[in-house]
């Protein structure tokens, strides 16, 4: 069986590369476009992983991975934390909250592919 | 009936009580819980108020009416200048001053000399006043006694003598019972306070029983005295008399501080300046209080023994006793004894430290018993000189009484006294504001002022007694008219005192000022009057400290001071101040100028300033600073402190440039915490189209397989992604050259309205795709104004294009109106979109903000159209806000102001 991917992000250009991108991968995709939105799509579609834009309305993508880690049942939901912010904090505040990774935009299609099979890969 | 033995018993269980309380205010002190409060010490100013007070006002008030009252109002107008009395108190406590004398000698370059002369002059002067108080005493028991029939054998003595030998006697347990031979006596304040309550009480009870006993009240007491032609005269204020009230003010005005008693108690034995305040109005209260009932006492006197042979100074006794009222008699008597007595102790315990101190310490100093007994403790010795020193004062005192004392009233003998202080004025005075005063000038002022007042009351006083013959009074000496006593320089038609008094200060003042503008000080009278004069400015002693050069011996200096104040004082003194310096004992101080004047002052409050000088220069190696090194070393000072008030001066204007500096480091950080957050934000604005850009071309790239239809889909994204990106790196240059005032602006006469219509026109074909509708309301011909028309352009598609972006498609409306009002014109875009909340109405023109944007999914925008279309309307000297309700859409609205009309 796939795994599935739910990819969380406000920019609808963004939301269409990462879909096709992992699709092809074969992964079961879905989408959700801000926080609120996102922590639904997690009860609904049990994802294996999450691609979470940070900078979101609503819910920030650093919320949402905080909510996601308070819940124990979810322990095995790996997290991947896409954002345009590059500074150091961000990223050290990202992986303090509990992500597993943390990938600034742009990226390398190649590179995030293979980050996300290592997450997936062990399981 | 009151019995001789009876009355004897009552006045000496009362002094017993006297005792008592300042046994009691000493164990406090010594305790070091001081009792001596602010209403305590005005109080125990009330010492002012004698037997003459008690007795003698009411005597005064019989022949010369209201007049008694100017020796009451001069205290209460001294007391006004209260800095004068704060500027005495400050210097006595800096240099331990112990006495009027000592103040004195003290100022004018610690001289023996002027100490001696000051406490000849106050001897002399305040005999007589003792002996007034014995007079008092003596007279009051012979009332009682001449009415009791009661009088007893003094075992053959006079009764008189007897008292002033119980006085000598308690004078010597209250103000030299302690063996240490300081200058200060709580106990004795503490019950020269109790003695003015209970004589005050005593008084009023006697007016009370006098008013409302013996009359029917005030009213009825004075339309009797108004009845009496004689009496009427005495409700009058004489206008002829204004001279003598006028010296008569200034004589008690000066003696309320110069009398010793009131500078001992006034000055030397005040513990804390804020009591001053209070004394200034709590005095003259208590003095108002006192004087109620001596115009009563006095009308009450005459009506009741008119016709017979009445002595008015003894009203106060024999009115009661007339009704037979022999306790309130003995009330009085107690009343009028205290009154003597408070008097008589402080009086003389200032004069015996002065005749000590400025008499008898510099002849022992000098013989050559004293050097003999190098190492003896002399504290007891000094007490010894105290004590002996009260006995003879005393014994003088009785002398003077019994030679002299039926010449004249209690008044007419007070008034002597006043006006022999009266002489300290210019040399206390000019000591405390004029630093030209000199010793020479206060010497000769003294014996100037001393010798008219001798000459032209003293001496009258004498020959009307009968000692000496009164021709010199009657005719002038060898028949020289115009040397006439009382009538110097034909100056008559004056009464005694104020002839006196005017040409005693005549002759001082002009001998003190005129001498002293002809002499040089010297070194030592150079500072002292810098000291003395800048007291309040005297707070840094680093020039005190240069003034005084030489070597001395720690040995030497302790052997003095525990030599003069005993051994265990002098150690309790020392540990005291090598405390103060940081030292935890003080033979591990080093012995230098600061030690040497810790030493003599501490000797000073014992033994006097200028005796403490004469002793302490003859154990010290002394360099003799010139006078001109010490005008140089006070000159330096007081430059230094000029120095140092520019350098405050200076240090304030660089701790404000400090702290702008500071400040404007912390806008500095601000800006560029702003910056870096504008950083950051432009880099997530820029990162963001790029990521969509890199990931489609990423995948067409590596994917020739990619179907054709979305091949095309992520090509469109591309390039509207790259073409978001070129927006938004355009406008953020565009922002940064606006804001850096590096924007190129082509100004010239702009038609607003021909602007807005070419605006919409631009737009119309996105307006038409979306179905939204817009409409306009612009003037024909335009408002014109001064402006960048491509500018202004810029502003109207930016307003136009948000207005578009966020209404919904199909029913959307959209209206422009352009309107000239007031000065400047007007354009209004009003949409019909979700609107915006107070809060979005500020953010909105923020970098990077971007409004509404929940109802359409992520607008399409830079967030830096409204940011920039502010700036440029600021610039034109416009405003650009928006005015919106949520659900109700949004109107922006900006105005440009027209060009002002041309003359």
């Amino acid at each position: 069986m796939a795994n599935k991917i739910l990819i969380v992000d406000d920019e609808p250009n963004i939301v269409i590369s990462l879909e096709f991108l992992m699709k092809k991968e074969g992964f079961e995709i879905a989408v959700a476009a801000d926080g609120d939105e996102a922590l639904a799509k997690v009860d609904s579609f049990a994802p294996d992983l999450v691609l979470l834009d940070v900078m979101m309305p609503k819910k920030s993508g650093y919320e949402v991975c905080e909510a996601l880690r308070a819940d124990p049942a979810r322990a095995g939901l790996k997290i991947v934390m896409l954002t345009a912010k590059g500074r150091d904090t961000e990223v050290a505040k990202g992986l303090a909250i509990g992500a597993d990774a943390y990938v600034t935009k742009p990226f390398s299609t190649k590179d995030l592919v293979v980050r996300v099979r290592e997450l997936l890969g062990g399981a | 009936m009151l019995s001789g033995w009876f009355v004897a018993l009552v006045a000496m269980a009362y002094l017993g009580l006297l005792f008592a309380v300042a046994r009691f205010g000493d164990a406090r002190a010594d305790a070091g819980r001081s009792i001596i409060s602010a209403n305590l010490y005005a109080l125990s100013l009330a010492v002012y108020c004698t037997s003459w007070t008690f007795y003698g006002s009411v005597g005064r008030a019989t022949s010369g009416g209201l007049s008694f009252l100017t020796i009451y109002l001069g205290p209460t107008l001294m007391l006004l200048f209260v800095g004068v009395i704060i500027k005495m108190v400050r210097i006595s406590k800096a240099y331990r001053i112990t006495s009027i004398a000592d103040f004195i000698a003290s100022r004018y370059g610690k001289s023996q000399l002027l100490a001696g002369l000051v406490t000849v002059i106050a001897v002399v002067g305040i005999v007589p006043y003792i002996a007034l108080q014995l007079k008092a005493i003596a007279a009051s028991l012979d009332v009682l006694f001449a009415h009791s029939g009661g009088a007893i054998a003094w075992w053959g003595v006079d009764s008189t003598f007897l008292i002033a030998a119980v006085l000598a006697l308690f004078t010597i347990l209250f103000g030299t019972r302690h063996l240490d031979a300081t200058e200060r006596h709580e106990g004795m304040v503490a019950a020269v306070a109790f003695e003015s309550v209970v004589k005050l009480a005593a008084f009023a009870a006697v007016g009370l029983f006098v008013v409302y006993g013996m009359h029917d009240g005030l009213s009825d007491l004075f339309q009797r005295a108004a009845a009496s032609p004689e009496l009427e005269r005495l409700l009058r204020l004489d206008s002829g008399r204004a001279g003598t009230w006028t010296a008569l003010i200034v004589l008690s005005g000066l003696a309320i501080v110069f009398l010793p008693r009131q500078f001992q108690i006034i000055v030397v034995e005040n513990v804390d300046e804020s009591h001053i305040r209070r004394a200034v109005w709590l005095f003259p209260l208590y003095l108002l209080l006192i004087n109620l009932f001596v115009l009563p006492l006095a009308l009450g006197g005459l009506l009741h023994f008119a016709g017979q042979p009445a002595d008015p100074d003894t009203f106060v006794l024999t009115l009661p006793l007339s009704q037979g009222a022999e306790g309130l008699a003995l009330f009085a008597f107690i009343g009028g004894l205290s009154a003597a007595t408070g008097m008589v102790i402080v009086e003389t315990i200032a004069l015996s430290t002065m005749v000590c101190n400025d008499l008898a310490m510099p002849w022992l100093l000098r013989s050559t018993w004293l050097r003999a007994e190098k190492r003896q403790d002399l504290s007891g010795l000094l007490i010894g000189i105290r004590r002996v020193a009260i006995a003879l004062i005393l014994l003088l005192g009785y002398v003077y009484y019994r030679a002299a004392g039926e010449a004249y009233a209690l008044v007419g003998i007070g008034l002597i006294s006043f006006a022999a202080v009266a002489q300290f004025a210019p040399a206390m005075f000019g000591g405390m504001y004029w630093k030209q005063g000199t010793r020479a000038g206060a010497v000769a002022g003294l014996l100037a002022g001393f010798a008219v007042w001798s000459y032209t009351l003293l001496l009258p006083s004498f020959a009307r007694s009968g000692w000496i013959g009164g021709g010199f009074v009657e005719a002038g000496p060898f028949g020289i008219a115009w040397l006439k006593a009382q009538a110097l320089f034909g100056l008559a038609g004056l009464d005694e005192i104020s002839h006196c008094l005017w040409w005693s200060l005549v002759a001082n003042l002009g001998a003190y000022v005129a001498v002293s503008l002809h002499t040089r000080p010297d070194a030592v009278e150079a500072s002292q009057a810098e000291r003395f004069v800048d007291v309040f400015r005297h707070a840094g002693r680093d020039a005190e400290l240069r003034l005084w050069r030489g070597k001395a011996s720690g040995d030497a200096l302790v052997g003095l001071l525990e030599r003069f104040l005993g051994v265990a004082r002098a150690r309790q003194q020392l540990a005291a101040y090598a405390r103060g310096r940081g030292a935890g004992d003080w033979r591990a101080l080093p012995v230098d100028a600061g030690f040497v004047q810790f030493a003599e002052a501490e000797l000073a409050g014992a033994i006097g300033s200028a005796s403490a000088r004469v002793m302490v220069a003859s154990v010290a190696q002394e360099e003799d600073l010139g006078l001109d090194e010490v005008l140089g070393i006070l000159d330096e000072a007081t430059q230094v402190r000029a120095y140092s008030r520019e350098l405050e001066a200076k240090q304030r204007a660089l701790e404000a440039a400090t702290a702008e500096l500071r400040e404007a480091n912390e806008r500095l950080r601000e800006l560029d915490r702003l910056k870096d957050d504008f950083i950051s934000t432009v880099s997530h604005e820029l990162r963001t189209p790029l990521t969509s850009i890199r990931a489609l071309s990423e995948m067409l790239h590596e994917d020739p397989r990619i179907a054709l239809d979305d091949r095309v889909r992520f090509l469109g994204i591309i390039v509207s992604e790259a073409d978001r990106l070129t927006r938004l790196i355009n406008q953020i240059l565009d922002l940064a050259k606006l804001e850096s005032g590096r924007a190129e602006w082509t100004t010239g006469e702009v038609d607003l309205g021909q602007v807005v219509r070419e605006a919409m026109e631009s737009l119309g074909q996105l307006y038409r795709d979306k179905g939204v509708a817009l409409a306009a309301d612009i003037p024909a011909a335009g408002p014109v104004v001064l402006a960048d028309r491509d500018r202004l352009t810029q502003v109207v598609i930016n307003l136009l294009s948000n207005a578009v972006k966020f209404v919904p498609g199909g029913s959307g409306r959209v209206a422009v109106r352009v309107a000239a009002e007031a000065g400047r014109v007007r354009v209004e875009v009003a949409d019909n979109g979700p609107g915006l909340t107070a809060e979005e109405c500020g953010t909105v023109f923020e970098k990077f903000r971007q409004g509404g944007n929940t109802l359409t999914g992520k607008p399409q925008g830079t967030g830096l159209g409204l940011p920039i279309s502010r700036q440029i309307i600021e610039y034109f000297g416009g405003n650009l806000w928006v005015e919106s309700l949520p659900g109700q859409g949004a109107t922006f609205i900006f105005t440009v102001p027209l060009p002002a009309p041309e003359a």
